[in-house]
């Protein structure tokens, strides 16, 4: 999945990838030295088979078998070699690769960490090179833009949507034509179904979820496209005083208020009755939560109209690879619409192609609300150098309902100009 | 006398051949690494490819300049944060550890105690597993619904929400004495300030989910350090104690004049080893909080950690080592200085001072 989206959820994942560390390390001293001493074809060259070292960061044993099995076949119809490695620390490891002048041929680029890597020269762009390229989402090629060039393919996506508990709605006498579709009507069913055991609405702290409301105000907290911040524009300021207001009233609250890691834990233990979170929420709900009867709807539209985040992670290429053309071959077969259904099926994610948007709607209707927000949701910040001051910023939002937005938004502003410049 | 020196050149030889593999591994795995990070610290290096090829621009001493001086904004105010933390997270977890393995020593090291074996082991233990495994547990202990806060309710205590609570310590027990009020922090205070934090920000003391942390490595370390007080304290002959007793020592008295000052060196040893762990914390911050709450466990170590790996500022990142190195460097030297044997060398100058009178006295006098 794509986001780390809180800091219980980090630490879970932390848990998982050392566990799988440990366990990756043993394996490695199994097996690593006799594939290396039984085959005597060269490592690559450019007429002979590639073989390519695939570094992937797996949300699961689903997502790893997924990627092997669509690995494995396109080896044995391309006749070249592929390893799949499942990264524990997909950062360090790649930190390792660059620094050492042998990374690994392909990996995934979380589009948060995509502006540092393509400006120290990391990344190969080979959007150019794809079949097809402009059949992929624009919003998300935009995630992988920097100074006007288009570095990787999007492999799959993830949008925000309101989950709202179905027994909740029906209690505060709700119906279906009540889901709401304005800041409004968002605030109004927040109160009506906030009861003293439940709030209204749960929020995961930090920008990638009040984003979404800078977004349906237009504005957010920078221009990608002229590389400026943005975070001082007037809308921004409204939208975090509109989210302030919900926390400040009370029908609203930050997921660490009601003791939850995030906002699908809030939302699964019925602490709040609708929250905020991406097409991962699903995953979570089904395997820990799975009593808890829920529906999804889009996010409300706000004052400069529907709004949401994208969270996306691109196949990157790297610029030290020797099997170039080889791995754009390779990503071309992983991007198909045909594979991303696959996947969509495997483990829970969308397809970042417009082509496989309505088969997908056909095969996961109850998704419609997620993918919709390809056409209008906005990428993380992706700025290269910016890592620190949305970390930043981040902190300050931990303070949301109590802090002055205006200081936020400066401090970001101010910090911002001083790493762009 | 030539035949000696041959021999003794022999002896060079094999010598330097005995330590040579141990040179060459610690050349090999900590001199050369430590200088490239220090050339790296000197250098906007990205990341990508040797911080030795011919693009790399030295910066001189800039990325320094970012971490004390007024241009380095956030970069500064992040490193001053995590080292404000570090600072409480020293202040408090070395003299806590050092104090919890004395007690737990002298305990054990009563000759009346049974089963002896079987506590050392106890004490131990915390300290030989995995501190990972240990973090994890804590988090699940310490959440906001786990079993700490269960306990504390059972007795009436409505419990902090620990790992989500960025409150400094300071800052409410001042609240709680009527210094200030937290909501409403003294202008004084928050109007100013020094290296880009307020004094406010300063005196915040370890927030409650540091705190956390420092109880944590308290109890995992004081085993470790146990053992090497245990071994001290089986060093001081019995008579010693008796003969002190005979003369009239009450219990204190023989622990502060008998015990304590043979304890000297291993004291010595243990803070040096704490300070020098505890200015060094990272797995803890990594596994549990990652710097968060409100930054509040940020150390230095974590952070240059993370600007490295997660941000590719590589030299701000080297240049965070090094300051440390520094930090640590400087305070060990003033702790060795606070511990020097006083009595030894006062009897060092005396004899010093008996020679020289010897010396300046006139030939053929009496000796």
């Amino acid at each position: 999945m794509s986001p780390v989206s809180s800091p219980s959820r980090r630490r879970r994942t932390s848990l998982v990838a050392l566990a799988l560390g440990s366990s990756i390390a043993l394996a490695a001293c199994g097996g690593g030295g006799f594939e290396e001493n039984g085959s005597d074809e060269p490592a690559s060259s450019g007429d002979g088979p590639a073989k390519l070292q695939v570094l992937i960061g797996s949300s699961g044993d689903a997502e790893t078998q997924a990627v092997q099995d669509a690995a494995d076949a396109w080896a044995e119809e391309s006749g070249n070699e592929v390893e799949v490695v499942v990264a524990n620390d997909l950062a360090q490891q790649l930190s390792q690769g660059f620094a050492g002048g042998n990374p690994p041929d392909l990996f995934y680029v979380d589009a948060g960490v995509f502006g540092d890597y393509a400006e120290a020269g990391n990344l190969y762009p080979y959007m150019d090179q794809l079949a097809d390229a402009d059949d992929f989402y624009p919003n998300l090629v935009d995630s992988f833009t920097l100074d006007g060039e288009a570095y990787c393919a999007p492999k799959d996506f993830s949008t925000l949507a309101l989950e709202i508990n179905t027994a909740a709605w029906k209690k505060a006498g709700l119906t279906d034509a009540d889901i709401p579709t304005t800041w409004d009507e968002l605030q109004a069913v927040a109160k009506k179904l906030t009861t003293p055991d439940q709030a209204g609405l749960a929020l995961s702290i930090g920008r990638d979820r009040v984003g979404a409301f800078l977004v349906q105000n237009g504005g957010f907290w920078v221009d990608a496209e002229s590389g400026e911040a943005t975070a001082t524009e007037p809308s921004n300021a409204e939208a975090l005083e509109y989210v302030q207001s919900m926390l400040d009233g009370g029908e609203a609250v930050l997921a660490p208020d009601v003791d939850a890691g995030w906002g699908g834990e809030a939302f699964g233990t019925q602490k709040a009755a609708m929250t905020i979170e991406g097409n991962w929420i699903r995953g979570a709900m089904e395997n820990d939560y799975p009593d808890v009867e829920y529906t999804v709807a889009e996010l409300p539209e706000g004052p400069a109209g529907k709004g949401t985040l994208l969270f996306t992670q691109c196949w990157g290429i790297a610029a030290d690879s020797e099997n170039q053309a080889a791995a754009v071959d390779f990503v071309e077969a992983m991007t198909t619409p045909e594979q991303q259904l696959t996947n969509a099926d495997a483990f829970g994610v969308m397809p970042s192609r417009e082509a496989a948007q309505a088969d997908y709607v056909e095969q996961f209707p109850e998704d419609a609300p997620f993918i919709a927000g390809g056409d209008y949701g906005q990428g993380p910040v992706n700025l290269p150098g910016l890592g620190p001051v949305v970390a930043d910023l981040d902190s300050q939002l931990e303070q949301l309902r109590t802090a002055d937005v205006e200081d936020i938004l400066e401090s970001f502003q101010k910090n911002a100009e001083a790493e762009l410049q | 006398m030539s035949r000696d020196r041959s021999i003794r050149r022999g002896q060079a030889l094999a010598g330097w051949t005995f330590v040579s593999p141990t040179l060459v591994v610690l050349g090999l795995f900590l001199a050369v690494p430590v200088a490239m990070a220090l050339w790296v610290s000197f250098t906007d290096w990205n990341g990508r490819g040797s911080p030795f090829a011919s693009g790399i621009g030295f910066v001189g001493a800039d990325n320094y300049r970012e971490l004390v001086g007024e241009q380095g904004g956030l970069t500064r105010s992040d490193f001053m944060t995590s080292l404000r933390n570090n600072f409480f997270y020293v202040l408090l977890v070395v003299p806590l550890q050092t104090a919890f393995a004395l007690f737990l020593a002298l305990v054990l090291n009563q000759r009346l105690l049974k089963a002896v074996g079987f506590f050392r082991t106890a004490f131990y233990f915390p300290s030989v597993v995995s501190s990972v495994a240990i973090s994890l547990v804590f988090l699940f202990l310490f959440s906001g619904t786990g079993v700490v806060n269960s306990m504390l309710d059972a007795i009436g205590i409505d419990g902090p929400t620990w790992f989500n609570d960025s409150r400094g310590l300071f800052h409410l027990l001042g609240d709680g004495l009527g210094l200030w009020s937290t909501a409403d922090p003294p202008s004084a205070l928050t109007g100013s300030g020094v290296l880009g934090l307020t004094w406010w920000q300063w005196i915040s003391g370890p927030s409650v989910a540091l705190s956390v942390i420092i109880m944590l490595v308290v109890w995992t370390t004081a085993g470790t350090f146990m053992l090497m007080f245990l071994a001290a304290l089986q060093d001081l002959p019995v008579e010693v104690e008796e003969a002190a007793r005979i003369d009239g020592a009450g219990a204190w008295g023989v622990f502060r004049n008998v015990t304590l000052p043979h304890l000297r060196p291993t004291m010595l040893l243990v803070t040096t080893l704490g300070l020098i762990g505890t200015w060094q914390v990272f797995d803890q911050v990594y596994v549990m909080t990652q710097g968060g709450p409100g930054k509040s466990t940020l150390t230095p170590a974590y952070l240059s950690y993370s600007y490295a790996f997660d941000n590719q500022k590589w030299g701000i990142a080297a240049a965070m080592a090094f300051v440390l190195f520094l930090i640590i460097f400087a305070m060990t030297s003033f702790q060795r200085f606070l511990f020097r044997d006083r009595d030894a060398i006062a009897t060092k100058r005396a004899e010093k001072r008996t020679k020289k009178a010897h010396a300046n006295a006139p030939a053929g006098g009496a000796s």
